[in-house]
């Protein structure tokens, strides 16, 4: 029961920041002067032509009609249509949301799965070689520019070694499209070929991405596993004889896991923004690089919609994670 | 005055940190020093064709770029960049921040309300989405990179704030000001404020390389400094026609991106330990 008022308070909550959200976004796209409508008139439109453009458009009226109108528009689940692919835009969002989903979720695989036994291994052994060399790369693994990263994983495993496709998300034609992941596509065919393929394609852009999620996961785990350690059963069961491997894995990592599921909205977070610039390096037919399209042609609509879905995507993960949390750790779930 | 001695004392302790703050030094050295130290200051805005993509070696010791500038001069000049922007775009963000925080940790009030629900909106999004779309529609300059970074970040430096005044007010001394009868404004200012600089400090330090690290990124999707000038983030991306032959050109900028990152997490992270012994080493990038 009381997760069901928190659920709903905090669903309560979002609807108006992401309102706040949409409203941020549309001053800032639409009041400064950068001409979309001459852009997309063309250079030899006269004047006129433009002024009846931006009328059809309904871009004469005032800021506030606009967005009264755009906020109408959301709700019956219209984003508008893009300026420069002149599709709606729900409709170039869900087209390239797949192969966005198919490459955060590669990359948090790869941080949580690495993440957390590192984590646990830096603070199993504090202080000594491991542990240093785990901060080491964790100081590291934040501080790296992902373009940069990008880039230097291009050069050396797919131009040098070429063990490595560049960029693409395959080569070739994609597998029959029943979920659109790839991934999934290809296991689903049965055709080892087509799924090596993916896989590799998958491979740089998923580590590059997950960089700085893994660094992050790897602090969290081993500052909550050493805080778990410090605890009184801790201290009984090794006094009682159970072993110690045991203990971290049966009691240990359950409570100081905790820590980091709730970190896990902060990752989302971290991967959402990567993706505009990793998706820019790899061609990566994703939201992410379709953002970054869109902006440099001034698409509004196509602009408005990423920031949505972003807010969309992210409201609703913290809210998954306030939840996970209320139901891993149910002493803190009054708040 | 002794106090700072004393922080910087046990900083220098911690090799990390005492690292941190050699690379964070020796970036404003740099910077202030650019046209001095630089081996071709005179370059670094000119065309040389003659001498375009020459590898590195002792006359060019990071190589040359596709003007035939040198690199290593052109990195020099960089940090004058990064460090104007990273200076500028915190600062903005703490004047705003941390003024909102304060006003809004101290009391329950209907603008405190408001204001948080605004940094909420805010925080909706990952910073660099907003941005992006900021800097976006406001045009290519190094200002605009500024003004997107700083409106985008000062609700971090408001949350903090907010939650420390917040559990501050309920401290005995506090009260005490409060049942004295000082006025609102010299307790927040006299009492308040000292009690929050230190994680306010630790939060600087570290949102200068977050800072930094997406000023960088904006520069690269080509949305900071138009391009002359020697923006680390914009020659990256300018090497990548040039890769995999010029590799020098990709790398030498990355490099200085790191290293000035990791330094201020290190000094963070070491100011961290040195001001507030009670939080644990656990924070992340941001």
């Amino acid at each position: 029961m009381r997760i069901v008022a928190l659920i709903l308070k905090r669903l309560a909550w979002l609807v108006p920041t992401l309102a706040g959200l949409v409203a941020i976004v549309f001053f800032i796209s639409r009041v400064i002067p950068s001409d979309p409508v001459a852009l997309l008139a063309g250079e030899t439109a006269s004047l006129a032509q433009i002024e009846l453009l931006r009328q059809k458009l309904g871009l004469d009226r005032p800021l506030i009609v606009q967005l009264l109108d755009y906020y109408r528009q959301l709700l019956s689940g219209d984003l508008g249509t893009s300026l420069f692919t002149t599709r709606p835009v729900w409709d170039d969002l869900s087209a390239r949301l797949p192969a966005t989903i198919e490459l955060t979720i590669a990359a948090m695989i790869v941080a949580v799965a690495l993440g957390i036994p590192l984590g646990v291994l830096a603070a199993l052994y504090r202080n000594r070689f491991v542990d240093h060399f785990l901060r080491v790369f964790t100081v590291a693994g934040l501080a790296v520019a992902s373009f940069w990263l990008a880039l230097l994983l291009q050069l050396f495993f797919a131009m040098d070694l070429r063990w490595f496709p560049l960029q693409a998300r395959i080569t070739g034609f994609p597998p029959p499209s029943l979920s659109g992941f790839y991934v999934v596509d290809a296991l689903l065919e049965g055709n080892v070929g087509r799924l090596g393929n993916v896989l590799a394609h998958l491979t740089l852009p998923a580590l590059t991405l997950a960089l700085p999620a893994l660094a992050t996961v790897v602090r969290f785990t081993r500052a909550g596993v050493l805080e778990t350690l410090q605890r009184s059963f801790v201290m009984y069961q090794r006094a009682m004889g159970i072993p110690v491997g045991l203990i971290v894995w049966k009691y240990v990592l359950r409570n100081s896991l905790i820590s980091t599921v709730t970190q896990i909205g902060l990752l989302f977070g971290i991967l959402l923004a990567g993706t505009v610039v990793i998706e820019t390096v790899f061609q990566w037919p994703g939201i992410g690089g379709y953002a970054f399209e869109a902006i440099l042609h001034s698409d509004y609509a196509a602009v408005m919609g990423f920031t949505i879905y972003a807010g969309v995507v992210f409201g609703i993960v913290n809210l998954i994670v306030d939840i996970g949390h209320a139901v891993l750790d149910p002493r803190g779930a009054a708040a | 005055m002794k106090a700072a001695l004393d922080i910087l004392r046990k900083l220098l302790r911690d090799p990390a940190a005492a690292a941190g703050l050699v690379i964070v030094l020796l970036l404003v050295a740099v910077a202030v020093l650019a046209p001095l130290i630089a081996t071709h200051p005179e370059a670094v805005w000119d065309m040389n064709p003659r001498q375009r993509l020459l590898p590195p070696s002792e006359a060019y010791f990071f190589g040359t770029d596709r003007m035939g500038a040198d690199i290593y001069s052109r990195i020099l000049f960089g940090a004058r960049i990064t460090l104007t922007i990273a200076i500028t775009a915190v600062g903005a963000a703490l004047l705003i921040g941390v003024p909102i925080g304060l006003v809004s940790g101290w009391r329950q009030s209907w603008l405190g309300e408001a204001l948080m629900r605004i940094s909420d909106i805010f925080l909706a999004v990952p910073q660099i989405v907003l941005a992006i779309a900021i800097s976006q529609t406001l045009g290519p300059s190094i200002e605009n990179v500024i003004l997107a970074l700083s409106v985008t970040y000062w609700p971090w430096f408001t949350r903090l704030v907010h939650a420390e005044v917040h559990s501050l007010r309920n401290e005995t001394f506090i009260e005490a000001a409060i049942a004295l009868g000082v006025p609102a404004w010299r307790i927040i200012l006299l009492h308040v404020l000292p009690n929050v600089t230190s994680p306010i400090i630790v939060r600087t330090s570290i949102g200068m390389g977050f800072t930094i690290l997406t000023a960088s990124a904006l520069g690269f999707l080509g949305l900071g400094a138009p391009p002359p000038a020697p923006e680390w983030g914009r020659m990256i991306s300018e090497s990548r026609e040039f890769l995999p032959e010029a590799w020098w050109y990709a790398l030498a900028p990355g490099l200085a991106i790191f290293l000035v990152v990791m330094g201020f997490n290190l000094l963070g992270d070491g100011l961290r330990d040195v001001l507030d012994p009670r939080i644990r080493r656990a924070s992340t990038g941001r």
